[in-house]
């Protein structure tokens, strides 16, 4: 064996100081690695969660800093859950929710069932229909305020040609009972391509030979729907409607520019209420622990609904 | 042709196009909408019925990037012959040109704390997901679930604290402060995207590498990165359209140097009540380069959009 001097250095080197020049041990990288990441979720995720929690226990006011903070102990909580306008904020969000998740899924899924059928150009329209939850919902939002204008907005233009009343007789956004659909339109205009996307994918996972198989049981096409298509997309389908609920139920950006939560309270849902009680009236320690109990809904709900995916994935 | 029984005939492929180009061109009504109005005059944008045809003109444009104040003929007079193209278009509305207005430094402001954030996000996020794809992580899922769950959260209730938090450090109304802002919140996006990709390299290429003698980084960056970069770029670009179109935390937490254009456009008004053209001008701008992304990434959309949960 020849013994060049590269070898012997190697052998003479000690074991530690080796290991620091080939390189760190995989574990150091891991650290290196994830830390950062970790830091900047914990500072900006974590940290201010805990701060909320606490805050929801004070009467801390942040337009009054000098003033003494008192702990209030859980009577911000037994306000925000005893008070009727919360609730009436939460059924805006419940009708909000709601209708929008049964118009996207209903639409949604229609517009992937079709553009599976493989026409030419479905690629083309696929991507135009997807441009509109791409964009800036504040931008968007306040644009749509204009196309809902009484009589020269183009929305109220075309219901008025399609049905024959005045353009100038309602308001979308000014009528309380109008209000809540306008909002339920643009929501469904912009989402409707996610869950179209999501329902697309799984078409496109089931493969031929089920059908196949299916054709030579001489099953008809609209058992072969209900047996075959429905099943197999339902567990995309339920991953869809969990994004829209989360992604929903924090809405903000586009309600508030479009109605800014009125006429009235119509259109207040629970972010744009947080809002104006954190940033408009400055009950800090209140809206604290109006977001705590938010987050406490969303996870929870979320979590039940995870399980039930779950179940329906194992199926 | 071959016969197949799941080839749908050409009636249903017929019937299925013309619904599905018909939904298209609903859909697309209003940013067309959007487009077309920021090329007509004040009086054709407010008509009835509303004008599909009209006399394109740069007025919206001209109004977006100036300010104006609304001229007596004294004034005119005073201002002289109009110098350029732009000053002859505000002359045309009875307005005189009094300076150059915010929206050039918003949508700067925008294209910086956008890819401040992003770049910085990627970085972050590809070493992340790197480690957590390949190393053994005491807690990986815990940590993940947790890098995930973070995106659960109403952006209104963090930002309290957010706000008080970027007070103290003197980050409020600063572009540092937005871009951190942006990383945190599209890390948990990018570290679950990238660590699909990375999942997807074959182990062997790197092992090979280390055989040869690279270093855990050598065989990170020049094996690892490469195969990645389809990746890593539309994981870059959902991270971009993310901070693009931020509204609530740019809102709450930026009002003058900052601010990015979502909050801003929407507040453009002009001389007489409220300019429609001036701000579907600044809304096509703003909005154009978006969709020139989502034409450019239709193959990739699926996975970013999804976080993932959905794979081809």
């Amino acid at each position: 064996m020849t013994d060049t001097p590269i070898d012997k250095i190697a052998r003479a080197t000690p074991a530690g100081m080796a290991r620091r020049i080939r390189g760190f041990s995989d574990r150091t990288i891991a650290w290196i690695f994830v830390a950062p990441t970790i830091f900047l979720l914990l500072a900006v995720n974590i940290f201010p969660l805990i701060w909320t929690i606490r805050l929801s226990f004070t009467d801390f006011r942040v337009n009054r800093p000098n003033r003494e903070v008192e702990w209030v102990g859980l009577r911000n909580y037994e306000r925000i859950l005893t008070d009727p306008d919360i609730w009436a904020t939460m059924q805006a969000t419940a009708h909000f929710l709601i209708w929008t998740i049964v118009l996207q899924v209903l639409i949604g899924f229609a517009l992937a069932y079709l553009i599976n059928k493989n026409f030419r150009g479905n690629d083309l329209w696929t991507t135009i229909i997807v441009f509109p939850m791409m964009l800036s919902p504040a931008v968007v939002g306040n644009f749509w305020t204009f196309l809902y204008q009484p009589q020269i907005g183009l929305f109220n233009y075309v219901i008025a040609f399609f049905t024959g009343v005045d353009p100038a007789s309602f308001s979308m956004i000014g009528d309380v009972n109008l209000a809540p659909w306008a909002i339920v339109i643009a929501d469904t205009w912009m989402w409707t391509p996610f869950v179209m996307l999501i329902c697309l994918a799984g078409l496109r996972s089931i493969p031929d030979s089920i059908y196949e198989a299916a054709e030579c049981d001489r099953a008809s096409k609209w058992r072969q729907f209900w047996t075959i298509t429905v099943p197999m997309v339902l567990p995309f389908l339920m991953l869809a409607v969990l994004f829209r609920g989360i992604e929903n139920f924090k809405m903000f950006d586009l309600v508030v520019q479009l109605t800014g939560g009125g006429p009235g309270n119509t259109t207040t849902l629970t972010s744009i209420d947080l809002k104006r009680e954190a940033f408009e009236k400055w009950r800090t320690g209140y809206s604290s622990a109006y977001a705590v109990i938010l987050f406490v809904t969303v996870f929870g709900l979320a979590s039940i609904y995870v399980k039930a995916l779950n179940k329906v994935k194992q199926r | 042709m071959s016969f197949s029984v799941t080839e749908p005939t050409n009636r249903i492929k017929w019937v299925a196009g013309i619904l599905v180009v018909g939904y298209a061109l609903v859909t697309i009504a209003p940013l067309l909408w959007i487009v077309a109005t920021g090329f007509k005059s004040g009086p054709d944008s407010i008509a009835y019925p509303p004008k599909v045809l009209f006399e394109p003109t740069l007025e919206g444009y001209v109004n977006l990037f100036t300010d104006r104040t609304r001229a007596t003929q004294d004034m005119l007079d005073a201002a002289g012959a109009p110098r350029n193209w732009y000053e002859q278009i505000a002359r045309d509305q009875g307005t005189v040109i009094t300076g150059a207005s915010r929206y050039g430094e918003r949508f700067l402001n925008s294209v910086i704390i956008g890819f401040g954030s992003t770049a910085l996000c990627m970085i972050l996020g590809t070493a992340a997901a790197y480690a957590f794809s390949r190393f053994r992580v005491p807690l990986k899922d815990d940590l993940l679930f947790f890098i995930l769950s973070t995106r659960m959260m109403p952006p209104i209730a963090v930002a309290i604290p957010i706000f008080l938090m970027f007070r103290n450090l003197g980050l409020n109304d600063t572009h540092l402060g937005m871009i951190l802002l942006y990383t945190a919140v599209n890390l948990s996006l990018s570290v679950w995207l990238l660590k699909g990709f990375i999942d997807e390299i074959p182990v062997e290429y790197e092992e090979a590498a280390l055989i040869d003698g690279y270093t855990r980084f050598q065989a990170f960056y020049k094996v690892v990165l490469p195969q990645a970069a389809t990746g890593i770029a539309s994981t870059a670009i959902f991270c971009l359209i993310f901070a693009w179109n931020e509204y609530a935390f740019a809102v709450l937490l930026t009002s003058g140097t900052a601010q990015t254009a979502p909050p801003f456009i929407p507040t453009i008004i002009g001389t007489s009540g409220k300019d429609w053209p001036a701000v579907a001008a600044g809304a096509t701008i703003f909005l154009v380069p978006v969709m020139v992304f989502t034409i450019l990434l239709r193959k990739h959309l699926l996975r970013g959009i999804t976080f993932g949960a959905v794979r081809k």
